[in-house]
């Protein structure tokens, strides 16, 4: 099933359309790593709605997103490739020796990834740094910062937050993919819940919790976020599924790593077809 | 905004007479040349770990109150909103003490500025054993070996007051990551060093045929001050003050090789990965010669007046003159 799907088109897309998208993303993106043969998709799966919502549906063009979660690099090449910033060819070479698409974002060889991410961490505070300097020009941008509830772990997660609240940076729009699960267990278990309603309320963030899986919802959640100009930085916790769309992956934390073996990527196939396209 | 790009000449700014005399902190060099980048890049911005007293970037703050952003005590994030900036067309001097910079925010700085190339001017001061009284948690002998090994990453260390001025001003009108290297404590004014600062570029100070006397950073006056010594000894000694370790002068180091029978280099820093190493390096490869090295012996620093630590760890003109005339006996030459 071919959607286009042109960028003066966006407003006017149904959530219904952005579903399909969804299931032609994730077909993609499991394409991606079956060809690959890597790992790394579970947390790829969980944060494809909340990248279409925020990369495909709302950053303009001189905005930047920064999946901070660099490990879920195919998800974010398949959204640049849909919206024609990476070419069919280049999503051919994806994980490949000399590749300008590695397993996690590299530096200035694609026009929408400026900076290195996969390194936890980095992202939150790139980007608060961005919306400082968006602050001064006074350019009414945003920014846009994908992080994992595990990478929340780290510290400069909360010297970035501090800052950005300190410095009334309400451009900048923070989303957590809350899937639950880490490398190697629960987030819970792990070190606690740090992507919490309450923790970045207290921090001085806006914070909606929402579906990480309702498209629709998350494209007027950010909406409402860009017109509120009230010196509070935003944060989306979105409640994610690992392995989203693909049954038996689902919730599964192994999912983060695992490569799939040739039958394993035939169901996911078929399982995605089955529940975006029918 | 003015644009990075089009600017091409690097200005060099004169400094009031009086600092041509006596002694002064390079860190100040750092600030003067921070106001001068004030009136001439608006594009400059000043990143700050509340320590802008001690780094003196508050002298900067007085002036540019708008243009100066307190992260608090958050270094790494410090070098990643640099970087964050850095694409919109700022030219951030992040700045702390070395210390905090280098190893703690050492994945910051490879990551978020050198891996993208992120036009961000890292400013250390408190660097070496300068920082004294505050013991080894802050001062950073290591500092130099971290920052080479980074690629794309620009390593600068003036030698006095005015060339940490010049340098501060040259760094901002380079493109790309740059790590400029203060100490806190004021060291003599060497005119030798004074002009148009090019980065890459050596200073050969005194000329000489015996044997070489390499330096960066305000080892520079120990240098000369030994080669004269030695010049009373009868031995001549060149001097080369290296204010840029990388890129290293390559041509000149290897020139010194051909042309005197050793080497001896000198800094305020571990003798492992800094000066020593990189010059070590370039003439084993090109032009083997026997190089000595001067510098912190892999110890860690200890509480004490700077200069007092200075003559503990051997690193006046007496050790460089000892060390030269120690090596003339033992090869006999």
């Amino acid at each position: 099933m071919e959607i286009m799907f042109q960028n003066q088109e966006k407003t006017t897309l149904t959530a219904s359309k952005y579903n399909l998208l969804s299931g032609k993303l994730r077909l993609r993106v499991l394409e991606m790593y079956n060809k690959a043969n890597a790992g790394h998709i579970g947390c790829s799966l969980s944060c494809l709605d909340l990248m279409i919502a925020a990369l495909i549906h709302h950053r303009k063009e001189n905005e930047v997103f920064l999946l901070s979660k660099g490990h879920a690099a195919a998800a974010l090449y398949a959204c640049l490739n849909e919206i024609g910033e990476i070419s069919d060819e280049e999503i051919e070479t994806f994980y490949k020796n000399g590749t300008v698409l590695p397993a996690h974002p590299a530096p200035n060889k694609i026009k929408g990834i400026p900076f290195a991410t996969g390194s936890l961490g980095h992202g939150l505070p790139i980007g608060t740094g961005i919306c400082q300097a968006n602050k001064i020009l006074q350019n009414n941008e945003f920014t846009y910062v994908l992080m994992s509830d595990g990478e929340t772990n780290e510290g400069t997660t909360w010297e970035a937050a501090h800052y950005a609240v300190s410095k009334k940076l309400d451009n900048l729009i923070v989303i957590i993919d809350r899937n639950g699960l880490q490398g190697f267990g629960s987030t819970n278990e792990i070190l606690g819940v740090s992507a919490d309603v309450q923790k970045w309320q207290s921090l001085g963030f806006e914070v909606v919790e929402t579906d990480g899986h309702d498209i629709d919802n998350l494209i007027v959640t950010i909406e409402n976020f860009k017109n509120q100009n009230n010196g509070l930085p935003k944060v989306i916790i979105a409640n994610t599924v690992k392995g989203k769309g693909v049954s038996y992956m689902e919730n599964k934390m192994e999912w983060h790593y695992l490569p799939m073996k040739p039958e394993q990527y035939q169901m996911a196939v078929s399982d995605v077809n089955e529940r975006y396209f029918i | 905004m003015k644009n990075i790009e089009d600017i091409h000449i690097v200005p060099v700014i004169p400094s009031p007479p009086s600092s041509e005399f006596g002694a002064e902190q390079t860190k100040k060099g750092f600030a003067d040349g921070l106001i001068e980048l004030g009136k001439l890049l608006p594009n400059v911005v000043v990143i700050d770990t509340d320590v802008a007293k001690a780094t003196r970037s508050a002298d900067f703050q007085k002036i540019y109150p708008e243009r100066h952003f307190n992260t608090g005590v958050a270094e790494q994030n410090m070098l990643s909103v640099a970087a964050g900036m850095s694409i919109e067309g700022f030219i951030p001097f992040a700045t702390s003490f070395g210390m905090f910079i280098a190893t703690r925010g050492g994945d910051q700085l490879r990551n978020s500025i050198c891996y993208p190339k992120a036009n961000v001017k890292v400013a250390a001061t408190h660097c070496g054993i300068s920082t004294g009284g505050d013991g080894a948690s802050h001062q950073i002998n290591e500092d130099i070996a971290i920052c080479r090994s980074f690629p794309n990453l620009t390593v600068i260390v003036p030698g006095d007051y005015e060339e940490a001025k010049q340098a501060t001003i040259a760094a901002a009108y380079f493109k790309g990551p740059v790590y400029l290297r203060y100490g806190r404590d004021t060291y003599p004014i060497v005119p030798e060093i004074h002009g148009k600062f090019e980065i890459g570029k050596s200073r050969t100070i005194r000329e000489g045929t015996d044997c070489t006397i390499f330096t960066t950073g305000i080892m520079v006056s120990e240098g000369i001050k030994a080669s004269d010594m030695l010049k009373e000894k009868g031995i001549s000694a060149r001097v080369v003050h290296l204010p840029t370790v990388k890129p290293l002068d390559n041509e000149v180091v290897i020139k010194a090789a051909q042309e005197t029978k050793f080497l001896v280099t000198v800094e305020e820093h571990s003798i492992i990965g800094g000066l020593g190493e990189a010059i070590a390096g370039v003439t084993a490869e090109h032009h083997p010669t026997r190089v000595y090295r001067i510098g912190i012996n892999d110890v860690f620093g200890q509480s004490g007046q700077s200069q007092e630590l200075l003559d503990l760890y051997g690193l006046r003109a007496i050790n460089i003159v000892e060390k030269v005339l120690e090596v003339t006996k033992l090869q006999g030459y």
